[in-house]
């Protein structure tokens, strides 16, 4: 069944994407959490996500164990071979989700929990980064385990890749409080998307060519004929994108940049499924070598195909609910 | 120093699960109340109903970020601790984990922010909808991932080919043999867990003459509740023990510290197993009662450990006394909530200070119990993975051994640090009452100190 396949690996790819966006300005807004030097509009950082940030946490969950049931071998594969980073990254997330609960049950304490939202978000997102990198850059495998060591995912580029996915995430955090908030906050997070936004474009323009050196048959998917016509196309529209994100900064726009983050991210991880398609785990396992029994591809499509939908509904309704702007009296004060 | 990678592995599996079971334990039984609550206050329109809603809304968000935080760590240890078993099983448990995802997580998650921070931007019925969505969603995260687990214990609808399992049957995969005991008995005993916490609460307040209004009202609630479920889930408990006698009677033989299998086997009270010798010290048993309760005859025979090899035998002590713990303290249960119920008439109960202290030591007594009935379940399915077909040894990931010691003690860290915390927290909310609101609440919580009209009108 190459059909379901490949329409598993479209879920999959749907469930990181929006996970990276969603989860993405929540983590961006704890890195940038003390960088905020007033208590008050810390509060309103957090209070700005703090409805939604553990179903934006959820897509992580569907992508885990939409990759076990689709994908079992390829889910196997990274996390036993990823054991560090992502054991990393579920302790940092572990602070960073209690530290919305107990962060305002006291003064006392709130420094504290303060310090364990950031440091979490930060790990974090370092950590998916790292991840990213180390899948995209190829992991080492004998037989069908892993050879690579303890610390094999620790490499140049993968600590590039980390520093570019915070990067990125910080980039959708300001966007994100550009919208929802006004006064010295917005103006604030205005400032922080600008100066950002130069340095992850070059992060991004890096990762790329990075990638596209690293391994020969992803410089030749990019650069042979015809692929190149076509191909070049997407940092073109990434390019045009990115300075439109730039124009509408400067023009004060509330809502733009944070859609055209969406877009640029977008865009980043179209290139990257170019880079490594038909892989899952690259120049490993393809998707249709990691596939799951067709029966279980089927029957989790079919909850898929009844559910998603509904998920999706009422998370946008959710979304709606908290529509606007998140503190009215941050105006008055 | 050297350590064994799969022990280590399974240890650290058993302490996250333990650590993570308690919140699920208490957010199920909590959400179903607060969702009876919000219908009574939309059917009455009686102000006390949604004052108690606040209340316990606020120890059910404490819970269910600790129990989200908790859970996502599991579904990433399957594959980092134990690939072989996710690639071997995954077909199986994948799809059902996935369910779980969209039908339960989602939901939960979705409803919650409109459920903690919506009052004032929905009207009273979508509220009390979303009430009811995160209420239904604990429940169906129960389904599924018990679903899952009880797979691994009565497994059927799948073949195992080439040391994968292959499904045939969903049907009889999602609806294997014990599923809807463990089901059944893991809900009752989320409602019975959250009943004695809520009475052990009430019963505090009135121990020190605070809130007496708000603490009869909760109190009364929890423990006809209470009444009403432990007679039930004993009943359910003996039913799975059936169950669980069919289908997998060397567990029972562990958790009945019988190594012999006997006609007329008596139940022991008190024993010390010891699995080296394979046999019991200091035995203190009633003649001939275990062969009663499992087969209903005096002289009928049952089962011992020894029917297996040493090396495919749970591990007795753990079993055996895991499970006496459990069924001690439901008895307990059935007895204090029936005696609780008994002086309810004439209001006795709020003034039975002895009654009163028991009730308040009460609260830890439901998650001790699930926690021991949950080694009594898996300790006794052991040394298997998945029973019968597939061994623990074989599912772990071959990673080295100071990678896994590393993350053990990093857990044990951090979740002694964020189990302090809640406790902490906890003990706040508890100590400050219902009518205190958090020092400074969050931007998006507009619902300010309960409004006097919603205060309990009638006291002493």
């Amino acid at each position: 069944m190459f059909e379901l396949t490949y329409l598993w690996a479209a879920v999959i790819a749907l469930g990181v994407v929006v996970y990276v966006i969603l989860d993405g300005f929540d983590l961006g807004i704890g890195i940038i959490f003390f960088f905020q030097p007033r208590i008050r509009h810390r509060d309103v950082m957090m209070s700005s996500i703090a409805p939604m940030w553990d179903g934006n946490e959820t897509w992580m969950i569907l992508g885990g164990a939409g990759l076990l049931a689709a994908f079992p071998k390829a889910y196997a594969l990274l996390l036993s071979t990823l054991y560090i980073p992502i054991l990393l990254m579920l302790l940092a997330l572990v602070f960073r989700g209690v530290a919305f609960e107990f962060r305002f049950k006291t003064n006392r304490h709130r420094l504290a929990w303060g310090v364990a939202f950031s440091v979490g978000s930060t790990i974090a997102a370092f950590c998916q980064g790292a991840i990213l990198g180390t899948v995209v850059h190829g992991i080492p495998v004998v037989d069908g385990e892993y050879v690579g060591g303890s610390f094999g995912w620790l490499t140049p580029f993968s600590v590039f890749t980390g520093l570019a996915v915070m990067t990125g995430y910080v980039m959708l955090g300001a966007t994100w409080l550009i919208m929802k908030t006004v006064g010295d906050l917005q103006a604030w997070s205005y400032r922080v998307a600008k100066r950002v936004l130069p340095l992850w474009l070059l992060m991004i323009a890096g990762v790329s060519v990075w990638t596209a050196l690293s391994a020969e048959p992803i410089a030749e998917r990019w650069f042979s004929l015809p692929n190149f016509y076509f191909l070049s196309q997407v940092p073109m529209i990434t390019t045009a994108i990115a300075g439109f994100t730039w124009w509408n900064l400067y023009h004060s726009n509330q809502r733009a940049p944070f859609y055209l983050t969406i877009g640029l991210f977008v865009l980043s991880f179209a290139g990257l499924i170019i880079s490594i398609w038909p892989y899952i785990v690259p120049r490993v396992l393809t998707f249709e070598q990691a596939a799951s029994a067709p029966s279980s591809q089927l029957f989790s499509f079919i909850g898929v195909a009844i559910f998603l939908p509904f998920v999706i509904g009422y998370t946008i309704i959710s979304y709606r609910v908290f529509r606007g702007k998140v503190d009215q009296a941050d105006a008055y004060h | 120093m050297d350590f064994d990678p799969i022990l280590l592995s399974r240890l650290q599996f058993a302490f996250t699960i333990s650590f993570h079971i308690l919140f699920p334990t208490l957010t199920i039984g909590l959400a179903s109340y607060l969702a009876v609550l919000e219908g009574l206050w939309l059917k009455t329109g009686r102000g006390e109903f949604k004052h108690h809603y606040h209340f316990w809304a606020k120890i059910f968000a404490l819970s269910f970020g600790m129990g989200v935080v908790s859970g996502i760590v599991l579904s990433y240890e399957f594959g980092t601790n134990f690939s072989h078993f996710s690639e071997a099983a995954g077909n199986v448990v994948g799809p059902l984990m996935t369910y779980e995802v969209l039908t339960a997580f989602f939901m939960e998650a979705g409803f919650l922010g409109v459920m903690l921070f919506g009052w004032q931007r929905v009207g009273p019925k979508l509220h009390f909808f979303s009430t009811l969505m995160v209420a239904l969603g604990t429940m169906a995260s129960a389904f599924w991932i018990l679903s899952a687990n009880s797979w691994m214990h009565t497994p059927q609808g799948a073949e195992l080919i080439d040391g994968v399992f292959y499904p045939v049957s969903w049907w009889e995969i999602v609806f294997n043999p014990s599923f809807p005991y463990r089901l059944a008995h893991m809900l009752l005993a989320s409602m019975l867990t959250t009943a004695f916490f809520v009475a052990a609460v009430s019963a505090w307040y009135l121990l020190r003459d605070r809130e007496r209004g708000f603490a009869k009202l909760s109190l009364k609630m929890a423990v006809l509740t209470a009444a009403l479920a432990a007679p039930v889930q004993i009943l359910v408990g003996d039913m799975h023990g059936l169950n669980v006698l069919e289908h997998q009677p060397m567990k029972v033989a562990a958790m009945e510290g019988r190594w012999e299998t006997m006609e007329g086997a008596p139940l022991l009270l008190f024993a010390i197993p010891d699995q080296e010798a394979q046999t019991n010290h200091f035995e203190v048993g009633i003649p001939k009662m275990a062969s009663l309760i499992l087969k209903h005859e005096l002289d009928a025979e049952v089962l011992g450990l020894k029917e297996v090899a040493p090396e495919d035998q749970p591990r007795m002590s753990i079993v055996f006394w895991s499970f006496r713990v459990m069924v001690g303290i439901g008895t307990l249960m059935l007895l204090l909530s029936w005696l609780a119920v008994w002086k309810l008439r004439g209001g006795r109960l709020y003034q039975s200070r002895w009654l009163l202290t028991a009730l308040s030591w009460s609260a830890p007594a439901g998650f001790i119990a699930t926690l021991a009935g949950w080694y009594v379940a898996e300790v006794g399915r052991q040394p298997w993975l998945v029973n019968g077909l597939y061994r623990t040894a074989e599912g772990a990931s071959n990673l080295p051994a100071a990678d896994i010691l590393w993350s053990l003690i990093s857990f044990v860290v951090v979740y002694s640090i964020i189990f302090a915390a809640f406790l902490y927290y906890l003990l706040l909310v508890i100590r400050r009452g219902p009518e205190v609101h958090d020092d400074e609440e969050p931007v998006l919580r507009p619902e300010g100190p309960a409004h006097p009209a919603f205060m309990p009108v009638e006291d002493d």
